[in-house]
């Protein structure tokens, strides 16, 4: 907590127009780019991207393919390295973070939500949702009741039982919310979490995330092909050939 | 910041064992594989164990075994009648009331059919005199009676019995010119001499022309301390020209050719099937690793470590192993425990009949042999699991 202090005094010094909200920053990228080796050739697939996020904002991140959308949602979740720039989040430099480290950092600060939902087909809804509770040292007891509380806030305690196989599409994205809720990580990322989903039941995860936001004050970046599940968000980003359009 | 490790090992490993049935087929070609192996690799073994108990339990601690110096063998030994007088006088030999515990013996190797191939192999024809039952502590006469000193009688192995053509208590055989009558059967403990027949020396001896000779003296001890000065005792007179040894270290000794020959083919074979299976397990793992690429770069998204998704791959690769050394194990049990086979001892170049043997120490070597074939066969699919590419793995099944 005292990396977020000096980021908060260092933000001050910085004689930026928002500064009420840069008190507030939980996402910082700082000329972050990426690139991929081909063979001998360098892809730049990310250039030069600069953003804040403010802790409590629900951006959604939309772009053509091949823009680089799901390459930075990665960056911003620890599964893989910026090639340069500064990454910070909640205080602390995770461009600069072993892949052991940053394993350490994903189970305590980050939530995933993916497009195919990725549930453990072996495992119940609960035991799919207990998963990153695991990786803490909460007791058996009190992970239940974390389990219990999450299922429910996803409108899902009476399918606790239910074996993914058994449970819809839009029933498997809601345990796959509550798997990325229950740790309380401080940064929900989605990668086209609706893109799998029917109009009615994507406009229900939707609003349903709409609340995560609003009523949990929980932190979401959300990348969709879609302008209506982007229409759910505070704010959005555009991507286009990794870069950042300004609105 | 401690992590659960161990709970992250069990959820893992769970997962991946409930997994199996959705790759069975894959699983099951490493399961088959290592049962393979473990199968052959007990039965060679448990060939070479039957052959030694068969051998070692005929050996007793307090007997010793006297044949002419230099001699290999009883075959190779001969004695005159002079020799196994003097022999006889040595000093402590155990008596039976006026009886010495001292059996002078000769054998002569005959042909016989064996009852599953109707060829004929080699058996010893052993004869002996009173003081060879008392000399053998577990000798026991099973059916029949003992032959009868001066008449062509025979007294058979239970093992020789079971093995070979026409040594039915009743019936009659010939060897050569003489024609003799089986009137009993004999058990010796499981031992050496159960593939043997016996009858009276004297008869023996003119039989076959032996004169007055004889091969062997066996002689019982006062007690285990007394063999030193025995021996001295021997080696300090020339005229003796003799070997003293225990009738224990004589058998080993006897069994050491064969039982070298049965490992020298058993475990080159074993490793060289090993190799295959090995192969099939890595494969296995391999299609278990890239099947999982997405369940593993999730649990990584997640925040669950390299380490036990690597020793959860281990871990189900030494499981399917166990498996199949179980298996393996099982049915070499089934099929081989106690198949009773004859063979020609090198040493004596007669048949020895024996079982196979399939002990808990056996099934524990090859358990163990499964185990290593299932740590070998998972851990480089192990290490591909620990650096699979947490981001790339999403995006392939994303
Ligand atoms: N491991 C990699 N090696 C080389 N190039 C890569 C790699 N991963 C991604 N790329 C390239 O980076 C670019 C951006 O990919 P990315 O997946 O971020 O796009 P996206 O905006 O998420 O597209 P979509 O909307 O189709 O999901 C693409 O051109 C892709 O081919
Ligand atoms: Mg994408």
């Amino acid at each position: 907590m005292s990396n977020s202090a000096t980021l908060e005094k260092s933000a001050k010094e910085v004689p930026a127009s928002n500064e009420v909200l840069a008190n507030d920053v939980l996402v910082s990228l700082t000329n972050i780019s990426k690139t991929y080796k081909k063979g001998k050739e360098l892809v730049p697939v990310l250039t030069d991207i600069n953003v804040k996020i403010q802790r409590g904002d629900f951006v959604a991140l939309m772009g053509p393919s091949g823009s680089g959308k799901t390459t930075l949602l990665n960056l911003l979740g620890g599964l893989d390295n910026p090639s340069a720039g500064e990454l910070i989040i909640a205080g602390q430099r995770i461009d600069k973070f072993s892949s052991s480290q940053l394993t350490k950092w994903r189970a305590q600060n980050v939530g995933f939500i993916f497009q195919f939902y990725n549930l453990m087909p072996v495992l119940s809804a609960e035991k799919n949702v207990e998963l990153p509770l695991l990786l803490t040292n909460l007791t058996s007891k009190e992970r239940k009741a974390h389990v219990a509380a999450a299922l429910d806030l996803v409108g899902l305690a009476d399918r606790a039982k239910h074996y993914p196989s058994e449970l819809s599409g839009g029933q498997e994205q809601r345990v796959a919310i509550a798997r990325a809720l229950v740790s309380d990580p401080n940064l929900l990322l989605c990668d086209e979490p609706t893109g799998d989903l029917d109009r009615a039941t994507a406009d229900e995860i939707l609003a349903l995330m709409q609340e995560l936001n609003q009523e949990q004050q929980k932190t979401i970046v959300m990348v969709t092909h879609d302008p209506r599940a982007a229409d759910h968000a505070r704010h959005t980003l555009h991507l286009d050939k990794g870069k950042l359009i300004q609105e | 910041m401690t992590f659960n490790w161990l709970s992250q090992i069990f959820i893992i490993s769970l997962m991946n064992l409930r997994n199996i049935p959705q790759r069975w087929g894959t699983s099951s070609v490493a399961i088959f594989g290592v049962a393979c192996v473990v199968g052959v690799f007990i039965a060679v073994l448990s060939m070479a164990t039957g052959f030694q108990r068969t051998m070692s339990n005929a050996g007793s601690p307090n007997t010793v075994i006297i044949m002419r110096a230099g001699a290999t063998s009883e075959m190779s030994s001969g004695l005159s009648y002079e020799q196994t007088q003097w022999i006889s006088s040595l000093p402590g030999i155990e008596k039976n009331g006026e009886q010495l515990l001292s059996s002078a013996e000769l054998f002569v190797v005959v042909d016989i059919s064996k009852k599953t191939t109707n060829t004929s192999a080699n058996v010893s024809l052993r004869g002996v005199m009173p003081a060879a039952f008392a000399v053998r502590d577990k000798f026991n006469i099973v059916e029949g009676r003992n032959f009868e000193p001066g008449k062509n009688e025979l007294i058979v192995g239970r093992s020789a019995q079971k093995q070979f053509n026409n040594l039915a208590v009743g019936s009659s055989i010939k060897f050569g010119q003489t024609e003799w009558r089986v009137v009993g059967m004999f058990e010796s403990g499981g031992g050496l001499a159960e593939s043997e027949l016996w009858c009276d020396a004297k008869i023996l001896q003119a039989a076959y022309r032996r004169g007055n000779s004889f091969q062997t003296i066996r002689a019982k001890l006062i007690s285990p301390s007394v063999l030193a000065d025995l021996k001295a005792a021997v080696a300090a007179d020339p005229k003796f020209n003799v070997d003293v040894k225990l009738e224990t270290a004589y058998l080993s000794e006897q069994s050491a050719p064969m039982t070298k020959f049965i490992m020298g083919v058993g475990y080159p074979l074993a490793i060289l099937m090993a190799l295959g299976a090995i192969f099939g397990a890595i494969n296995t793992m391999y299609t278990s690793v890239s099947t999982r690429t997405r369940e593993i770069a999730t649990l990584r998204a997640l925040g669950f470590g390299a380490f036990p998704v690597a020793f959860s791959t281990l871990f189900e690769s030494l499981v399917l192993a166990f498996v199949g050394g179980a298996i393996g194990s099982v049915v070499a049990y089934f099929l081989f425990n106690g198949y009773t086979v004859s063979t020609l001892n090198f040493a004596s170049f007669s048949q020895v009949v024996f079982d196979f043997a399939v002990t808990p120490a056996l099934v524990k070597q090859g358990v163990i042999f499964a185990a290593a074939i299932g740590f070998i066969g998972g851990l480089f699919p192990a290490i591909r699991a620990a650096r699979l590419p947490v981001a790339t793995a999403l995006r392939d099944n994303g």
